[in-house]
């Protein structure tokens, strides 16, 4: 089913419980967040046909961004809530510009897949397959110039793992030794295509060896294991060492909000859904005796609490102006594009 | 006569074209078992099986550039490009391969194959799956381009794009997938690369394509409760371009507007708008009218994307403009 894990590096995986209940508030914020985002697109409440969800995908997400710093970079694909959310994004902000409103992030223009931050170091989230992945390799650059030891990460699915401009890329990265991280979050489905439809290829760490660079593949169900894996290989990049880290998850729904996923059987999904890392985050934590259940279930509803509010901001939150559909074109001060109608009435006042 | 949906004619149209011709295969992502994305191919991979229903990896330059080696080799694959938005990457395949192969080798070989895709908005899809590339296809020698609008037209346009000896991109609208008609599909094939004229009118002519043509048309009729009469010209196919249709009612009527989703400058209604200029000159009462797209990309917002592209009251307003400036002269 998943590729195999290298029983080598998850033997030497710590297995402290130090930061797991901070992980697990974490990854269940990611999940409340996407839970609720899901009943306001089907409520109608939200913009958007586009609306990808990544539930079951929570350790990677968790998992990577908790070992990020001030100054680091990255980009995601199109099912990047989850990354976005881990890495400080403000939920409200966020769910705002999901909605298309003008309080978002981008004032409603990119939506659920085309979402960004620079001030968090996020240059963007992309609806082009792979589309995001070669612009780590120019923030490597200018990172290497600025050698402060920051760290850019393209995080992308196991679908772009089929696209060229990913070995372009992690080339360019292994050549010039930029701080330079890809991370495929192997959900097992491009879409509604099972990994073993799109590549022979199942080892997929191997396609970041094959290039020189540090890579590993990890088992997506315990974040402790996943932020081992990437702690490892971002400290080769902050080195100098490009890496390459798959984690191996499922996910939980469709492709987008509305796709039931008859490609998939329910015995498929009741057995990758058993791969929760939120429920063994949890589990974990209980059974080591560092929190209660009682705890727990304080925290989950301190955390719907804090969601359920993004959805009343989204809700209230603003239309943009029509006219600031010309605004950001150009750079602020340069003429925005003159409107079809405005021209319209120049040519015929014309003589 | 059957009503039928857009989509559920363009399956047919693929039905029939794979039936009566069994080197017909599409490859793409999703075609086979998922049943593409918007649903056009679903039932088809468990009637013509696996080989001739090819599911590929995300892969869209391969996929292009293995419908242009297939085509070569005396296959005629259809080739599935999920969102026009895609087809920047394929952009090598498409544009300097498939396009140029018969020419460039001195008529040796062709490649008779069907880049299937959509475009357009109305889903609050984004920026990057939105988009209206026809212009991108038009501006590349080679490529025929065909547009259907109607029910009618996915059917038998596909169906007659499945014969052509050159390849061509055939793009659908993703607002029009549910669209009903009634179709005649034992009907005679409309003449390839004709264009249809929906209606007549002495006032002004309204050239446009794919779904704005639905717009033009409610545009024209609520005109018409105003006493302006348009002529709709549906061009149906961009490459080959009916320009005869287009000028016997310019220069009929000498004021035009044309009408694309795509944005303005460099676009499809650029390319209409100086061939008109160009040979109708002396015909025209006015300058030609480009109700199109705003030069900017599309929103997620919903009222920000709606309106960035013409709609059935601006059609309207600016066709009422055109023809006020006569009345005022």
């Amino acid at each position: 089913m998943t590729a195999p894990i290298d029983t080598a590096v998850a033997e030497k995986v710590p297995r402290s419980n130090t930061e797991l209940l901070a992980l697990y508030r974490q990854m269940r914020r990611v999940r409340t967040f996407e839970e609720r985002v899901g009943e306001l697109f089907v409520r109608g409440q939200s913009a958007g046909s586009m609306l990808h969800l990544s539930i079951g995908e929570e350790s990677a997400a968790v998992g990577v961004a908790s070992l990020m710093r001030d100054g680091d970079t990255f980009t995601t694909h199109h099912r990047g809530h989850g990354l976005f959310l881990a890495r400080g994004a403000d939920p409200k902000r966020m769910m705002a510009e999901i909605g298309g409103k003008e309080e978002g992030y981008c004032h409603g223009k990119g939506g659920s897949m085309h979402i960004a931050d620079m001030g968090l170091g996020h240059l963007g989230a992309n609806a082009i397959v792979g589309g995001g992945i070669p612009a780590v390799v120019g923030a490597g650059l200018a990172s290497k110039r600025e050698g402060k030891g920051a760290v850019s990460i393209a995080f992308f699915g196991d679908g772009a793992m089929q696209q060229g401009i990913l070995y372009e890329s992690m080339n360019m990265a292994a050549l010039w030794d930029l701080p330079v991280i890809f991370v495929c979050i192997n959900n097992q489905y491009g879409m509604g295509t099972r990994i073993e439809q799109a590549t022979k290829g199942r080892a997929l760490h191997e396609r970041g060896l094959a290039f020189g660079l540090n890579s590993e593949t990890v088992d997506g169900l315990d974040v402790r294991d996943v932020r081992a894996a990437a702690g490892r290989i971002l400290d080769g990049a902050r080195g100098g060492t490009p890496g390459f880290l798959a984690v191996e998850c499922y996910r939980f729904f469709g492709h987008a909000r509305m796709d039931k996923s008859p490609y998939r059987t329910p015995e498929d999904e009741e057995e990758g859904r058993a791969k929760d890392p939120v429920g063994f985050a949890r589990k974990a934590l209980v059974e080591s005796g560092e929190s209660s259940e009682a705890d727990l279930e304080a925290l989950d509803a301190e955390i719907a609490q804090e969601m359920d509010a993004t959805i009343d901001f989204t809700v209230a939150a603003r239309e943009p102006a029509l006219q600031t559909m010309f605004r950001d074109v150009y750079a602020p001060g340069e003429p925005e594009p003159e409107s079809v109608a405005a021209r319209i009435d120049r040519i015929l006042a014309g003589d | 006569m059957a009503e039928m949906t857009y989509r559920d004619a363009l399956k047919q149209a693929l039905r029939d074209g794979m039936a009566e011709d069994d080197t017909v295969m599409v490859i793409g992502e999703e075609v086979g078992r998922y049943g593409g994305a918007y649903g056009v191919t679903k039932g088809l991979y468990e009637e013509f099986g696996a080989d001739r229903m090819i599911d590929t990896p995300i892969s869209e330059p391969a996929i292009v550039g293995a419908a242009v080696g297939a085509a070569m080799s005396g296959l005629r694959p259809v080739a599935e490009l999920m969102y026009v938005d895609f087809i920047g990457m394929t952009m090598d395949q498409l544009g300097n391969q498939a396009a140029k192969i018969r020419y460039m080798f001195g008529g040796q070989v062709g490649v008779p194959m069907v880049l299937r895709t959509q475009g357009g908005t109305g889903r609050s899809a984004g920026a990057q799956h939105s988009q209206s590339l026809e212009a991108y296809v038009m501006h590349t020698p080679g490529l025929r381009l065909v547009m259907p609008a109607t029910v009618s037209d996915a059917y038998h346009l596909l169906r007659q794009s499945l014969k052509q000896p050159d390849p061509v991109v055939f793009i659908e609208h993703k607002a029009l997938y549910t669209m009903k008609e009634d179709v005649d599909l034992a009907a005679p094939a409309p003449e390839w690369g004709k264009a249809r004229v929906h209606r007549t009118g002495d006032d002004l002519v309204i050239v446009t394509y794919s779904r704005q043509l639905h717009h033009a048309l409610a545009a024209a009729e609520a005109m018409a409760g105003k006493g302006v009469e348009a002529t709709v010209i549906d061009l149906r196919s961009l490459n080959p371009l009916d320009f005869d249709t287009v000028r016997e009612h310019v220069e009929r009527v000498g004021r035009v507007m044309v009408v694309s989703e795509g944005v303005m400058t460099a676009g499809v209604g650029a390319e209409l708008s100086a061939r008109i200029h160009e040979e109708c000159f002396d015909f025209l009462a006015e300058p030609v009218i480009r109700v199109c797209g705003e030069d900017i990309p599309i929103s997620v917002s919903v009222e920000l994307e709606k309106n960035s592209v013409p709609t059935v009251a601006f059609i309207q307003s600016a066709g009422e403009k055109l023809v006020g400036l006569r009345s005022a002269a």
